[in-house]
């Protein structure tokens, strides 16, 4: 006690030592706040250009699942119209065609899923049905690592997610868009 | 300890640590300054659509951005108000997509230039011409891993 009396008659002056504390909170508060505002986006491998077109193949019908995206942003399904809000469902219902319907994916890894759009679609419609093609394959990688591992695709090791891409690979095609609907 | 004391008594104060809280601010007020100019200044307006199957964008020195959108108020007059591209800090056009990659890469090691991401932020009224305008280039230029911009939507 007595120490401390004698310092306070040394200087009279304010402690400011915590001073840099709050400063140092503040500057951590900022260092971490700008980098959790990262960037998330879907993520897209677009194909190698080459000028010379594309090798025809012929593809069984039954394992094509063609989407056309016009100009008014409607969406036609294998020739019938169908709503953005349906068309997960039956995308995984295509791809993994639990009931081996005749008209559907053979098997997964010989599903394709082509996705074509006009140049006056709208770019929120676009990322949102491709969101929705995306998620369809997701959900049901998910469900094929609960299934075989018990445990959710995200948590699986390197090697069993790898097993499980080869299984149901994640196939979109796009093909050249079509040209009606563009304003000048 | 008794050393100390003497020393303290004969009236030689601790080194006064009231200058730490201005130095520690001033680095404060350099970070904050930084963090905003980083991102470049935007000339078109972008609000991206939402999506649910998204993926970070880990390095940030690995991502070169593109912007897409209507140029804000400010440069309508000069623009237009059609979408247009924007690359770093300026409107661009599209055969200025390769060199712009180019520049961005040239300040990357050897190993990292396969990692390259393109973070495409364009604005959800756009129609898909320019996009796909932009994909063919970025195609030709041998830049294949694209990452679409989206918010985060509620499922």
């Amino acid at each position: 006690m007595g120490k401390t009396s004698s310092r306070d008659r040394l200087s009279n002056e304010i402690n400011a030592g915590s001073m840099a504390d709050i400063a140092f909170l503040l500057l951590i508060f900022f260092l971490v706040t700008t980098t959790i505002a990262e960037d998330k986006g879907v993520l897209v491998k677009l194909p190698i250009w080459s000028n010379e077109p594309p090798p025809t193949q012929k593809m069984n019908t039954r394992n094509v699942y063609s989407v056309l995206v016009n100009a008014q942003n409607q969406l036609l399904v294998r020739g019938t119209p169908m709503r953005i809000d349906d068309l997960k469902d039956n995308t995984k219902l295509f791809i993994s065609n639990p009931r081996k319907e005749a008209d559907k994916a053979e098997k997964p890894t010989k599903a394709i899923v082509s996705l074509k759009n006009d140049r006056g679609t709208k770019y929120d419609t676009y990322l949102t049905v491709y969101n929705e093609l995306k998620a369809a394959y997701n959900e049901l990688r998910n469900e094929e690592a609960l299934k075989k591992y018990g445990k959710e695709f995200e948590f699986l090791d390197v090697e069993k997610q790898r097993a499980i891409r080869a299984a149901i690979p994640l196939v979109i095609s796009e093909a050249e868009p079509t040209n009606f609907g563009e304003e000048g | 300890m008794s050393k100390f004391e003497k020393k303290r008594g004969k009236a030689s104060p601790a080194i006064s640590t009231a200058s730490l809280p201005d130095i520690i601010f001033m680095l404060l007020f350099f970070f904050m300054v930084v963090t905003v100019l980083r991102d470049s200044e935007l000339k078109v307006a972008v609000n991206t659509p939402q999506a649910t199957e998204m993926t970070k964008l880990e390095k940030k020195s690995l991502v070169n951005f593109m912007f897409v959108g209507k140029p804000v108020l400010k440069y309508r007059a000069t623009y237009g108000t059609k979408p247009r591209l924007q690359l770093g800090d300026k409107f661009a056009e599209f055969s200025e997509i390769p060199l712009f990659l180019e520049k961005h890469k040239s300040k990357l090691r050897e190993k990292e230039r396969d990692k390259i991401t393109s973070s495409l932020k364009v604005d959800k009224d756009v129609t898909m011409g320019i996009v796909t305008d932009i994909k063919i280039a970025l195609r030709k230029a041998g830049q294949l891993k694209v990452n679409y911009s989206a918010k985060k939507r509620a499922s």
